[in-house]
């Protein structure tokens, strides 16, 4: 016997002590041991050395040698290295390498390979304590969300109040800003996002998924009734039963129909965490079956992804610029601020929660002036004060040239910086002055287009053009969301990109923003974000290969269908079989211009679809086509993996109940998003990176994401690839192991604790601010590993990423790509909306309908089922028992109809109509509406995608057109409607009310089952 | 000794309501003996956010109340609880004893300020009770103070000469004083809710040209006495901020040396935004010229 087989032997007989000293040890451990009978081998390839484990009733026992008839068979190449890989401080790149070599195998049913794996690890976390004893009986757990991370009191295993973190005296203390003779310090703790705050009623709603469930008129050996779909009840089923029916119509899928038959569709956003969120384990379920994957559009980005990019570059970034310490640069220079299109203190920066809020509460002290452009007089303004102007929407881009026209003619711009830094600003400059289609863009023009008095756009400009002024553009002040999701994105996020250039982006006191990035916090620490990927192995659609990976060394993952929807086509590519798009690909600025279509060459159509979260109804355009596309025969099965039972939920066949980040293991970072939003911590305050405990036990029999992938998995006998042995706690760990966490707290303590407080670095170490490099004419110097190498032009590190490596007024790539797009052409040009005033629509549907992201709700999270936020009267209205989503509209549009505050209105087009509860409003010019996007609930009044709906689905309305025709992109904010009180009917009126199936018997149907309640199916 | 008080600066609340949500999650669903028993899952708001909206387009302002229990010194509810179910705390809380109320509904209308909520399911009247139950553990504020992202909901922990000084320097108010109660709920910038504005925007044609009237001197007058002035910003802008609402007749006069001067008449209402007042004709100084 060699001194390595010795040491593995020794090895293998510790894990039996193990077990059995932990089951001494341990009640839990126990229980959990009799789960499972069988037995496990352990051996060497050659038999040399090896013991045998067997389960039965929770006892162990154990033999040393080999034993050919146990069920499963765990062995390694050799002795020496088992005894590398049976220790707990495996080095998990050894443990890759030998899987990846053949040289560590397991061989018998998944089920009991992952069960006893996950034993082994358990046998190191069966001890670990977490939590923080309070004084008043309870434990205090921390939880991360898409709002805020959040103390969790727990007694008797359940959740008593939710609180944002308040440091104690061993955090790190907070970094302080010294501006104009003042010094500014953020509070020490973390904020809370409303939606975040009620976590407890979503947590313990009554539209919990608790069980497994079943159409009552699906079968999948007989009549599957997709007609049904969102219209028939749900009958309780057993997770066995579940778990058969949706792995075998994967294996029948793929057999059948073969490579892209299955679907995947992920929502967004309806969770928090590394391991258990949708770029982690779904993505690497989601691969490992092999699935038609759906393609996003760059859905808050769209006009600076398709636009904006082309003049400076930041494809990494979407389009949207680098944002290193503005904050203290805006604090310290500034003179003024412009919000275009901006509303951080509704949107906070899409996860942080009120970090930003308190910064801006900053302006105020040192005297910065500013101003708001918004159709709607919005939260921002309302609290900030400063000169509000209101384009028609649509019209913005008409306001930046008239302001450009004003810079040219008056000499207000930065002419040393246009001359050494740009390219083709003659060209622009021609076109805004009128000399190539004889209409100079005078602040005049633009009055006949935006509504705004021009002199009022005169002064603006002049005092733009003289001060030092931050453009605040969209929710994170580089961009996002607003006016760039309409059929003028692109424009106006181009218009906007060239204003900032005339002002010398990067100057001190010029640049983008508005206090929500960039705070000086330490980004030197590595902590990865959830778009890098976790444990998906994704290394194509993940941030993965940068820096995770290296670190966290984990079994790779691609998907073998290469067939591709655009998600905004999901419904004409199921009922039409054909669609088309341009990728959202930040790769490099060329990679947007790779049209793809679906179906994929030789790939099979789709027949089934995996919905993971749901919220299309409330969030894509036009979306009755959603619900037509959920109702067809060409779809053989849907299966839904949800938390709660929501709109979109109720168009599923199979039903998997899934639970809340309150009920799971997991890890992440306040805010860190990674990927695309690289270094998005510096919209927090503080970087704090959380343990997200398991607070409570799963309610009902829901079970965490992973663990839904997992015994899917092993009915695949992909269950040891999908989790590598380990369970979701290993898994935490391992990614904590991989950051910088270990070099500042023990994982003890981590564990404990629930969170570590990144400390800022000393001031004078802080990173450079964005763009001084490029104004400066010196090599880009903040940390941002962006773009590629192979992306610059002549030197590394220096230029831009655009061709000529300046600002570009004429942008290289779109002359490359078409010069002669009418759309996009290489100067950013005027076009009206082709959804608008003036348009032939615009005769019967005279409204302008904005929709941004909700204030109180996050896509549809927060949303219904039957949370607190429904009692804010901003949020949801009561009105005869049922809570309405809720139109604003001017008082005197409304009075024009007849229309009182709350009263119940029909809003509608073509595409549909939404029953809401009217509020009016002062905050709105004449001709435009606002409802939030993003309703969680659909309650059509009829059948479903022909009728009347009065859950508010505002995006029913909204148009499927793409921005321009060479982009895939939603135009949700250029949308006509009309607005007429609401009479009770319920059919849809003209074309989009007739459905080639619907019968009275339907209808009713689909009226007595929305009364219904999925609890009643138990 | 020190007392508990509540200040709220009604010029930072943005209506964000997270003090609200707070609060439900504080009390729904929670029983906490000797303080509250769990509230209504729906409709009750203990602490509530009230909203209005002042001007017209373009110059609109938004203002938002929060209200709740004002634990007065000398509470309206104490004296009409029966069985001492109302209680008066020596740190100031006022406690809805949760036993001892029960079915007492005639407390609800005892309130001036209608913060007392009917709990149907409970057969309680209802008030935020001030987190007490968290106070007496340890913690040094509320949570609707913890919440509020611009920190316009401070809990102040004071003796009452302390508070008398922090009256005077912040020039604090009460709701309704006239209901003589005494609150511990104090408020800053009350104006920003209850009063109106007048405004408007000054233009005029400057060399040929359309253009703010940025400088000029604007008068508001009430009968013969002039009660405010100002000068009108970059975008001819001006406005004039804390008057009563519904309080009749006022003369805006707006002056610049380049045009004649102006006279607008209001009668006010509630907050009036006068449009664009047109400047036109030479002033008499530069006729004189």
């Amino acid at each position: 016997m060699t001194i390595a087989s010795v040491k593995f032997s020794a090895l293998l007989y510790g894990m039996l002590l193990a077990i059995r000293l932990q089951a001494l040890r341990y009640p839990h451990f126990r229980k959990h041991l009799k789960e499972k009978s069988f037995t496990c081998q352990i051996r060497t390839f050659d038999g040399s050395a090896g013991r045998s484990f067997t389960f039965r009733d929770g006892i162990v026992s154990s033999r040393s040698g080999v034993d050919s008839a146990a069920q499963v068979c765990i062995s390694v190449a050799s002795a020496e290295l088992g005894t590398r890989l049976f220790v707990p401080w495996v080095d998990q790149l050894d443990r890759i390498e030998a899987m990846k070599n053949f040289d560590f195998k397991a061989d018998g049913p998944d089920e009991f390979i992952v069960w006893f794996t996950q034993t082994m690890m358990m046998i190191r976390s069966v001890g670990w304590e977490s939590g923080t004893k309070m004084r008043d009986g309870t434990t205090r757990y921390v939880t991360n969300t898409n709002g805020g991370p959040l103390f969790v009191y727990v007694k008797d295993g359940k959740v008593v109040r939710l609180t944002p973190l308040e440091f104690d005296e061993t955090d790190a203390e907070p970094w302080t800003i010294h501006a104009r003779g003042k010094s500014f310090t953020p509070p020490r703790q973390t904020t809370a996002a409303t939606h975040s705050l009620c976590g407890k009623t979503t947590l313990y709603s009554p539209d919990r998924l608790l069980y497994p469930m079943k159409r009552v008129d699906f079968d999948p050996k007989g009549a599957r009734n997709q007609k049904n779909r969102g219209i028939s009840g749900y009958e309780r089923i057993s997770w066995d039963e579940a778990l058969a029916i949706v792995s075998g119509e994967i294996k029948r899928c793929k057999t059948q129909y073969g490579q892209g038959a299955i679907m995947a569709n992920h929502g967004s956003h309806h969770n928090w965490g590394n391991i258990g969120y949708y770029i982690s384990s779904a993505y690497k379920f989601f691969n490992a079956i092999g699935t038609t994957r759906v393609v996003h559009n760059p859905d808050s980005w769209e006009g600076w992804y398709w636009g904006a990019m082309h003049h400076f570059g930041y494809s990494m970034r979407l389009g949207q610029t680098e944002t290193y310490s503005t904050v203290e640069d805006l604090m310290k220079e500034a003179e003024m601020v412009v919000f275009w299109a901006a509303d951080p203190e509704a949107t906070s920066g899409s996860y942080s929660a009120f970090e930003g809020t308190i910064r801006r509460m900053w302006l105020h002290e040192l005297g910065i002036e500013v101003v708001h452009i918004d159709p709607y007089l919005n939260h921002t303004a309302a609290l900030h004060g400063g000169k509000w102007f209101a384009p028609k929407p649509g019209t913005d881009t008409a306001m930046a040239m008239a302001i450009a026209h004003v810079w040219i003619t008056e000499g207000l711009y930065d002419k040393k910086f246009v001359a050494e830094r740009s390219l083709g600003f003659e060209v622009w400059r021609d076109y805004i002055l009128g000399k190539e289609d004889g209409v100079p863009k005078t602040p005049e023009w633009q009055e006949a287009e935006t509504g705004i008095p021009a002199k009022d756009v005169r002064v603006l400009a002049r005092r733009w053009g003289t001060k030092k002024t931050y453009l605040g553009a969209g929710g994170w002040g580089n961009g996002h969301g607003g006016a760039c999701r309409s059929a003028t994105g692109i424009q106006w996020a181009r218009s906007l990109a060239c204003l900032l250039a005339m002002q010398g982006m990067g100057r001190p006191g010029v640049n983008y923003g508005h206090l929500q990035w960039g705070t000086p916090v330490d980004l030197h620490f590595y902590f990865p974000g959830y778009a890098d990927g976790g444990m998906s192995g994704d290394i194509e659609n993940t941030g993965m290969p940068i820096s995770l990976y290296q670190r966290m060394p984990q079994l790779p993952t691609f998907n073998p269908s290469t067939q591709k929807v655009p998600r905004l086509q999901i419904p004409e590519a199921i009922l039409e079989g054909k669609a088309e798009g341009y990728p959202w690909n930040g790769k490099t600025i060329e990679s947007q211009f790779q049209k793809f279509s679906y179906p994929a060459p030789g790939h099979s159509p789709i027949r089934m679809l995996y919905k993971y979260g749901g919220a299309s109804i409330g969030t894509m355009t036009q979306t009755n086509r959603y619900v037509h596309a959920y109702r067809t025969e060409k779809l053989d099965f849907v299966v839904s993996q949800s938390i709660w039972f929501e709109g979109e939920t109720k168009f599923a066949d199979v039903i998997l109940p899934a639970c809340t980040q309150f009920e799971r293991w997991d890890i992440s970072e306040f805010g860190g998003t990674g990927g695309y939003a690289l270094h998005g911590q510096t919209q927090m305050n503080h970087r704090v990176v959380l343990m997200q405990h398991k607070c409570i036990e799963p309610l009902g029999e829901s079970k965490s994401d992973f663990q839904i992938f997992e015994a899917l998995a092993s009915r695949l006998g992909l269950g040891a690839y999908f989790s590598e042995g380990m369970s979701e706690i290993d898994w935490v760990k391992r990614l904590f192991d991989s950051s910088d966490l270990p070099k500042h707290i023990s994982w003890k303590e981590f564990l404990k604790k629930g969170y570590f407080v990144v400390p800022p670095l000393p001031e004078d170490r802080r990173d450079p601010v964005s763009l001084r490099w490029f104004y400066e004419g010196r090599k880009k110097d903040v940390p941002e590993p962006h773009p590629l190498p192979g992306d610059y032009g002549e030197e590394f590190m220096k230029g831009l990423q655009t061709q000529s490596g300046k600002f570009e007024f004429e942008c290289s790539s779109l002359k490359r790509f078409d010069p002669d797009d009418p759309e996009r052409p290489p100067i950013v040009k005027y076009l009206r909306s082709w959804e608008g005033p003036g348009t032939e629509l615009y005769g019967r549907f005279p409204l302008q309908l904005v929709s941004p992201h909700s204030r109180f709700s996050y896509h549809t999270l927060s949303d219904g089922k039957d949370s607190s936020i429904n009692d804010i009267k901003e949020h949801r209205v009561l009105v005869n028992g049922h809570y309405y989503w809720v139109l604003r509209m001017n008082g005197q549009d409304a009075a024009e109809r007849g229309i009182k505050q709350h009263d119940l209105v029909k809003i509608h087009n073509d595409r549909g109509a939404v029953v809401c509860a009217a509020h009016l409003t002062q905050r709105l010019p004449r001709g435009v509406v606002h409802a939030y996007e993003s309703s969680a609930c659909y309650e059509p009044l009829g059948e479903p995608g022909y009728s009347v709906d009065r859950g508010g689905c505002i995006n029913q309305l909204t148009s499927k057109r793409s921005i321009a025709k060479k982009v895939t992109g939603t135009a949700a904010n250029s949308c006509l409607v009309q607005v007429v009180l609401w009479d009770g009917s319920t059919r849809l009126e003209g074309a989009a009310g007739e459905s080639s199936s619907a019968t009275t018997a339907a209808r009713t149907a689909a009226r007595t089952e929305a009364d219904k309640h999925p609890a009643m199916a138990k | 000794m020190k007392k508990w008080n509540l200040v709220i600066d009604v010029a930072k609340c943005f209506g964000c309501n997270a003090c609200a949500v707070a609060c439900h999650d504080e009390y729904y669903d929670n029983d906490f003996p000797g303080y509250s028993a769990s509230m209504s899952k729906h409709g009750q708001r203990w602490i509530d956010i009230l909203q209005r909206e002042k001007g017209q387009v373009p110059m609109v302002e938004v203002a938002y109340l929060p209200v709740t229990c004002n634990h007065c010194d000398d509470a309206p509810c104490v004296k009409a609880a029966k069985d001492g179910a109302i209680t008066k705390r020596s740190d100031g809380i006022v406690i809805i004893d949760p036993v001892k109320a029960k079915g007492q509904r005639q407390l609800v209308g005892a309130c001036p300020y209608g913060a007392i909520y009917w709990n149907e399911e409970q057969q309680l009247p209802q008030a935020w009770p001030f987190d007490a139950h968290l106070l007496d553990q340890g913690w040094t504020r509320t949570r609707a103070s913890q919440v509020c992202p611009t920190q316009a909901i401070r809990t102040v922990h004071a003796e009452d000469e302390d508070m008398r000084k922090m009256i005077a320097e912040e020039k604090l108010e009460v709701l309704h004083p006239e209901y003589k109660t005494q609150p511990r709920v104090y408020y800053k910038n009350l104006d920003r809710y209850f009063k109106a504005f007048v405004g408007g925007s000054v233009a005029g044609v400057i060399d040929g040209v359309t253009e703010c009237v940025e400088g000029a001197r604007v008068r508001l007058h009430r009968g013969e006495r002039m009660i405010g002035e100002t000068r009108s910003d970059a975008y001819g802008d001006f406005k004039f901020q804390s008057l009563e609402e519904n309080s009749g007749a006022y003369r805006v006069e707006i002056a610049d040396p380049r045009f004649a001067t102006k006279a607008v008449e209001v009668k006010l209402g509630q907050s009036t935004y006068l449009g664009t007042i047109s400047m036109s004709g030479a002033s008499a100084a530069a006729v004189r010229h």
